[in-house]
């Protein structure tokens, strides 16, 4: 009750100041306050720095080490079954044609806030000899991909989701190099690619692939035609790469896990901009076979958006509530299910890797959060994992995909210092102390 | 120059003016159609058309009010109240057009309706501009 206090009074504060009104916008019923959009969006961009000697914030009981530097655009990251790390580096889009004025100043806009390395279109690998925490085996595993992001192993075969395909390898345990060119499994919708990244996850029994795929627009303003097989997850035949829809109106699935024990997919979804800094929250949902999540008709279940026309009213009532909001613009990218190895506190829930806002006043995300779960479903407010990623102004890195080595480590990649993080309980067994998020 | 001042016949527009002051009109004109149709349509191509159109009519807007400003503000210019009017539409124009602009930028849908608003009321504005820019005293003119 205190802390909702607080949360008010910070509320009153800072709409008395000008800046975003910070509104409580996590769990099962965020808070949705009423659209706005002034003439010119508000925008902070992140100012890339170097991390110096500064290292990212990890709660006390927990390591944070880098484990891998100097890559080229680290997005997601797997833990083979003898503990090497994969790592798919890549940057994708970018083919959209300029379309408006606007699309010209927008992207000039937004490079500002990113890292100006070209995207490595490589797997590395890293490997840990002697289980002393440095990986100082580091090797290209494959090269020549086209900016790959999903990654996913079953029995024998890595999957790899580049943005136009999804292609296999095949995989011996212990195996460095990847023995030869991958096998399409079945090509990805590509064309413009606005959002480029292809999450991917595999069904427990390895049947199926799950591969997310985002729109080409944020509601639509490239026209509907362009947005065919677009915001939804397909399920692909791992066996004949037959592929259907499985799940719909998930504006950017950015990240897919399958629950451990409950064989259950979910997903962290980035929701539509431009209608104000509170709106709409990007979210962490269980994925329901041939439900409909809204895109773009409407946001958070019943909410229409008339941006979108022509208007389907009848897609607002089908739109499906997703199961726990994450904070509007916060942008999540990683998902990964936690392990009894993380330590008592961490080990039931999941990790979420948000690259944080740009197109809000006052950043959010920027962080590693954890979502307490309780009896498979998400309990409580998320809690601050991996932190300290601005200070002073200054970004020194952004989070996107995060593994959960069952060892006990969680592993991150930073996309913006083209790092490698790995944080550790200290001692492992001994609970760690959870400290709620701001 | 002196012989300038002191000629008879009426001293036409410069060309170039011309041709900065007159090209807005018709660039703004397409953006009010293409609004109308985007309106009626929802086609999006035709509110891509829009953009463009308005964005170029601000260049030779904007280029249009720099060079009817340092007009006015010459030494020869012709005393008077109508001195200032031409420069007065202009910048309304450039104001108001830089607004449809801005509206222009939003997705989609949201658009509508202050896009096709704000483009009839900057063609009309434009129209005023480049009427009185032509039929105005100019500098150099003989009263």
């Amino acid at each position: 009750m205190s802390r909702l206090l607080a949360l008010s009074a910070t509320a009153l504060l800072l709409a008395g100041c000008g800046g975003d009104r910070e509104v409580t916008q996590y769990g099962p019923n965020p808070d949705l306050p009423d659209k706005q959009r002034g003439l010119l969006p508000s925008m902070t961009i992140a100012d890339p720095a170097g991390w110096g000697d500064r290292r990212p914030a990890v709660p006390a009981g927990y390591e944070i080490k880098p484990i891998a530097t100097d890559l080229k655009i680290p997005r997601q990251t797997l833990v083979l079954p003898n503990g090497d790390i994969l790592v798919a580096e890549g940057k994708g889009g970018g083919d959209a044609p300029v379309m408006r004025p606007k699309d010209v100043i927008a992207s000039y806009i937004k490079k500002k806030g990113t890292s100006s390395v070209k995207g490595g279109d490589r797997l590395t690998l890293l490997r840990d000899r002697d289980g002393d925490g440095v990986y100082e085996g580091r090797v290209i595993f494959a090269e020549k991909l086209n900016a790959p992001y999903g990654l996913a192993l079953v029995g024998n075969s890595l999957y790899v989701a580049n943005q136009d395909a999804l292609v296999r390898f095949d995989y011996r345990p212990g195996q460095i190099r990847a023995s030869g060119p991958p096998v399409t499994v079945t090509k990805l919708p590509a064309a413009i690619n606005h959002h480029w990244t292809k999450a991917l996850a595999a069904s427990p029994d390895g049947r199926f692939l799950y591969v997310g795929i985002g729109s080409n627009s944020n509601i639509g303003e490239r026209g509907m035609a362009v947005e065919e097989e677009r915001a939804m997850v397909w399920q692909v035949d791992a066996e004949t790469g037959a592929a259907r829809r499985f799940a719909t109106g998930l504006r950017n699935p950015t990240a897919l896990a399958v629950q451990p024990g409950m064989g259950q997919l979910w997903a962290v979804v980035n929701e539509r901009d431009e209608l104000g800094p509170n709106l709409v929250p990007d979210y962490l949902t269980s994925v329901r076979q041939g439900a409909f999540y809204g895109w773009p008709y409407a946001y958070w279940g019943a909410n229409p958006d008339r941006r979108v026309q022509p208007f389907k009213e009848e897609m607002v009532k089908a739109t499906v509530r997703p199961d726990y909001a994450l904070g509007s613009h916060t942008a999540p990218l990683g998902l990964a299910f936690s392990a009894p190895a993380m330590g008592g506190a961490f080990g039931e829930g999941a990790f979420v890797g948000m690259h944080g806002s740009w197109n809000r006043e006052t950043p959010v995300g920027y962080k590693v959060v954890f979502v307490p779960f309780r009896g498979g479903r998400p309990a409580g407010a998320p809690v601050d994992f991996v932190g300290g990623f601005q200070a002073d102004g200054k970004t020194f890195g952004r989070p996107v995909g995060v593994t959960v080595d069952p060892r006990g480590a969680l592993i991150v990649a930073d996309d913006l210092s083209n790092t490698v993080w790995r944080i550790t309980p200290v001692r492992p067994g001994v609970p760690a102390q959870a400290v709620p998020a701001r | 120059m002196a012989t300038a001042i002191t000629r008879p016949t009426r001293r036409s527009i410069h060309p170039l003016h011309a041709v900065l002051l007159a090209s807005g009109l018709p660039l703004f004109l397409g953006a009010l159609l293409s609004d109308w149709a985007y309106a009626d349509t929802y086609e999006v191509q035709w509110i891509n058309f829009a953009g463009w159109l308005v964005a170029g009519a601000l260049v030779f807007t904007g280029a249009a009010l720099l060079w009817a400003v340092i007009e006015a503000l010459r030494a020869d210019a012709p005393r008077g109240r109508g001195r200032w009017i031409t420069v007065g539409l202009l910048a309304a124009t450039f104001v108001v057009g830089f607004i449809d602009a801005l509206v222009h930028s939003k997705d989609a849908g949201a658009t509508m309706p202050a896009g096709l608003i704000l483009s009839v009321i900057v063609f009309l504005l434009a129209l005023a501009a480049t009427w009185a820019g032509f039929s105005g005293p100019r500098a150099g003119e003989v009263k």
